[in-house]
């Protein structure tokens, strides 16, 4: 059978009939631990902080709890009968069962079993894209109309180690679907991976561990900018053809230098940086990201969003926003309404909230 | 007469290379140096390295290099005297074609500190103190600098900042240099605003520690091919000298004996006066050493050392940007500052050459002077 699509990298990800999302939702836990709080405990307040605060997960909430409120919102934006959706995939470092899916459960909850798959994802920070290129195939090949993707976190940081400034909590869920249905067409993707180790968590590990100055250049910014200069080239664009810009994000500095590395303005990725203010939310990262993009997002933009999972790999998604988005994106809480809504802890609140001081 | 001389230099850059494994880095150095030496062959290899048994779990240098390097047969072993260690093997390539029973040496120093990463490289590196008396009490070779700093500070009155001159030079000098770590100027402000690391050494007083790997080739004159391409740079001396292991064995903590013994030695050897030196390549690897190091080597007086001003006529040092701006790459700085040297004494060091390059006085310290290794390399007319 003749290749419908017009191919211009073999490497590119591209299906033969057209895939977007057909409604996207976002969650943030209220709780907010500021980095100074960190740095207080830990370092008698001197030295330099990578974000102003991370938001914390409630004692009661968990990936589960979190990906059902995200996917809550993606199907109120949707608006699509949830049985239609043939695959729940939530991708995360932190299901809170080893064996046994978050993504059961979630399906349940949101109405799409029992005609579903239900998968848990791993892949460090990159989980959720991963379970979004997988999605797009599923749909893309006509195997089912809707497929739901998640990318939620409750990120471990060791105490004192440089993570507990940013690992925070949070993610997005994605409802894949029909171009035509879509609010914004994902128009390629393509994905860079490599065995890097840059950052783990052996099982049984409580805390994960990383490869200090490793996790920079041979891993974040090598993945990204190689996964977002191939997406580029293949697809004959440059930072300029876009309107915004989303990347992984697990301090302020790291997605700032490597947009510019890949020609972007500082502008172009203001809205969807939101690490200063919520943290890194590990597989929920650049796919919160992108909710509040399209949070203000117009018809006719183009969005590049490019993922980072340690061990390691990216993924590049190369959006188009459609005038659906308008009638969309009031239908439920928008990202800023997640993060406005905030309650500020010190540690040792963080410190019970999380289960770090054992008590038997 | 047959003089011994620097045949061959290699070198690769200094940095994070995470890609290059030990035995590849120290491949490229000496298959460099090989290549300038016009092919001599060498009958011994002597490795300069401190810490590949603990950070590359990776001992027996010698038969491991000789092997991976084609050289399979000859004489080889492993030098290890701390931060001095690559002046050590340097010091053996030198004694082992003096003595007639080796003409022609390879000596390389190499160092792969990224094979691990915080705490443990901070414990291997503590391996090189008195490991009963300093080590178990948590003492570092950063923290002892810290110690040595602040005692300075103390006893000659030196304000906050003033040790800024061994940066600001070093990184003026690294710009120049291809092979550097950090090719890059800093600012007097840069320096005032830099954060504590143990205080009061601040990030820019300590030398950053990187992998690197650095060769020469050491021969006779008389075995040299026929139109040898490159000026020749001959060993005018060389000596080696200890002080105590332990800091708080000392009776003058801030006189660097070990470091004023061997340049003294290696200077007399020369048949020179210090101030008969072109440059020096002191071991930087704190600016206080610097610092301790031009007082020992009576290029400063005592208590003045920190004066380093950029602008004055004072001896070029740090010449390729020194430990600080080059890198540290442990081990290997001894063989470093050789190849540095012979370029600037074969007049090849480009923008950073110091004119009218004669002599050049090359030290390098395990700890704090508790073992110094001093060259003195002369240009043959």
């Amino acid at each position: 059978m003749k290749d419908k699509t017009e191919r211009s990298s073999p490497t590119l990800l591209k299906p033969d009939f057209p895939v977007g999302i057909v409604g996207y939702g976002a969650y943030v836990p209220r709780y907010r631990l500021p980095a100074k709080e960190v740095a207080r405990i830990w370092t008698g307040g001197v030295g330099g902080l990578p974000i102003k605060e991370k938001s914390v997960p409630g004692m009661d909430e968990d990936v589960v709890t979190m990906s059902i409120e995200a996917a809550r919102n993606a199907m109120a934006r949707a608006r699509v009968d949830p049985t239609g959706i043939r695959a729940v995939w939530v991708g995360s470092e932190s299901h809170p069962y080893a064996v046994k899916p978050t993504s059961t459960i979630v399906a349940e909850a949101i109405g799409a079993v029992p005609n579903t798959q239900a998968a848990d994802w791993e892949f460090a920070c990159k989980a959720g894209t991963e379970a979004m290129v997988a999605a797009v195939g599923l749909v893309g090949s006509r195997m089912g109309h809707y497929a739901l993707a998640i990318g939620m976190d409750t990120a471990q940081g060791k105490p004192g180690d440089a993570l507990e400034y940013t690992a925070a909590a949070g993610g997005a869920a994605y409802l894949l679907g029909p171009a035509d249905e879509s609010l914004a067409i994902i128009q390629s993707s393509y994905s860079y991976v490599t065995d890097t180790p840059d950052f783990w968590r052996r099982e049984y590990q409580r805390y994960p561990e990383h490869g200090q100055r490793f996790t920079g250049e041979p891993a974040y910014f090598k993945h990204i900018s190689e996964a977002g200069r191939a997406m580029m080239e293949a697809n004959g664009t440059s930072a300029s053809d876009y309107k915004w810009a989303v990347f992984h994000q697990p301090n302020i500095k790291f997605p700032q230098r490597v947009a510019a590395m890949l020609g972007f303005s500082k502008e172009q990725i203001e809205p969807g940086l939101l690490v200063p203010v919520i943290g890194n939310t590990y597989a929920g990262s650049a796919m919160i990201g992108l909710s509040a993009v399209l949070d203000i997002a117009e018809p006719g933009d183009r969005i590049l969003m490019v993922s980072f999972g340690s061990g390691a790999g990216s993924d590049a998604f190369d959006l188009l926003v459609t005038a659906h988005i308008h009638e969309r994106r009031t239908l439920a809480p928008s990202t800023r309404d997640y993060i406005a809504r905030r309650t500020e802890i010190d540690y040792a609140t963080y410190v019970r909230m999380r289960g770090v001081l054992a008590t038997r | 007469m047959s003089e011994i001389v620097i045949a061959g230099i290699g070198q690769t850059s200094v940095g994070e290379h995470w890609d290059i494994s030990l035995r590849e880095l120290a491949f490229h150095a000496v298959q460099a140096a090989m290549r300038d030496a016009e092919g001599l062959q060498p009958q011994a290899l002597y490795v300069g390295n401190m810490l590949a048994p603990n950070l590359s779990r990776q001992a027996h240098l010698g038969v491991l290099l000789a092997d991976f390097c084609g050289l399979k047969g000859i004489e080889a072993a492993t030098l290890e005297a701390g931060g001095a260690s690559g002046g050590a093997a340097l010091r053996q390539g030198y004694l082992a074609v003096a003595s007639g029973y080796v003409q022609t040496a390879l000596v390389v120093g190499v160092e792969k500190f990224t094979d691990q990463i915080g705490s443990e490289i901070d414990s291997a590196m503590a391996t090189i103190t008195d490991s009963d008396f300093e080590a178990v009490q948590g003492l570092t070779p950063t923290a002892q600098a810290a110690l040595l700093m602040r005692r300075y500070m103390h006893e000659f009155d030196v304000p906050n900042g003033g040790f800024s001159g061994f940066a600001l030079n070093a990184h003026a000098h690294a710009v120049g240099n291809k092979s550097a770590m950090f090719q890059k100027l800093i600012k007097l402000e840069t320096y005032q605003n830099a954060d504590v690391v143990s205080d009061p050494l601040n990030i820019f007083d300590i030398a950053p520690f990187a992998d690197g790997a650095a060769a020469v080739l050491i021969t006779r004159t008389d075995l040299l091919p026929p139109n040898f391409p490159h000026p020749l740079v001959r060993i005018a001396g060389s000596a080696s000298a200890t002080d105590t292991l332990a800091l708080h064995d000392r009776h003058d903590p801030l006189w660097f004996q070990s470091a004023d013994l061997s340049a003294a030695r290696a200077l007399q050897q020369a048949g020179i006066q210090v101030h008969d030196l072109s440059l020096f390549e002191y071991y930087d690897a704190y600016s206080i050493y610097a610092a301790l190091s031009l007082e020992a080597c009576h290029l400063a007086e005592r208590g003045q050392g920190w004066r380093f001003d950029l602008d004055a006529s004072r001896m070029p040092c740090a010449t390729m940007g020194g430990l600080k701006a080059r890198g540290n790459p442990g081990g290997a700085s001894g063989v470093y500052q050789a190849v540095e040297a012979t370029l600037q004494l074969r007049g090849s060091a480009g923008v950073l050459q110091v004119s009218q390059a004669k002599y050049a006085l090359i030290q390098c310290l395990g700890g704090p002077a508790s073992t110094a290794v001093s060259h003195v390399l002369q240009r043959l007319n």
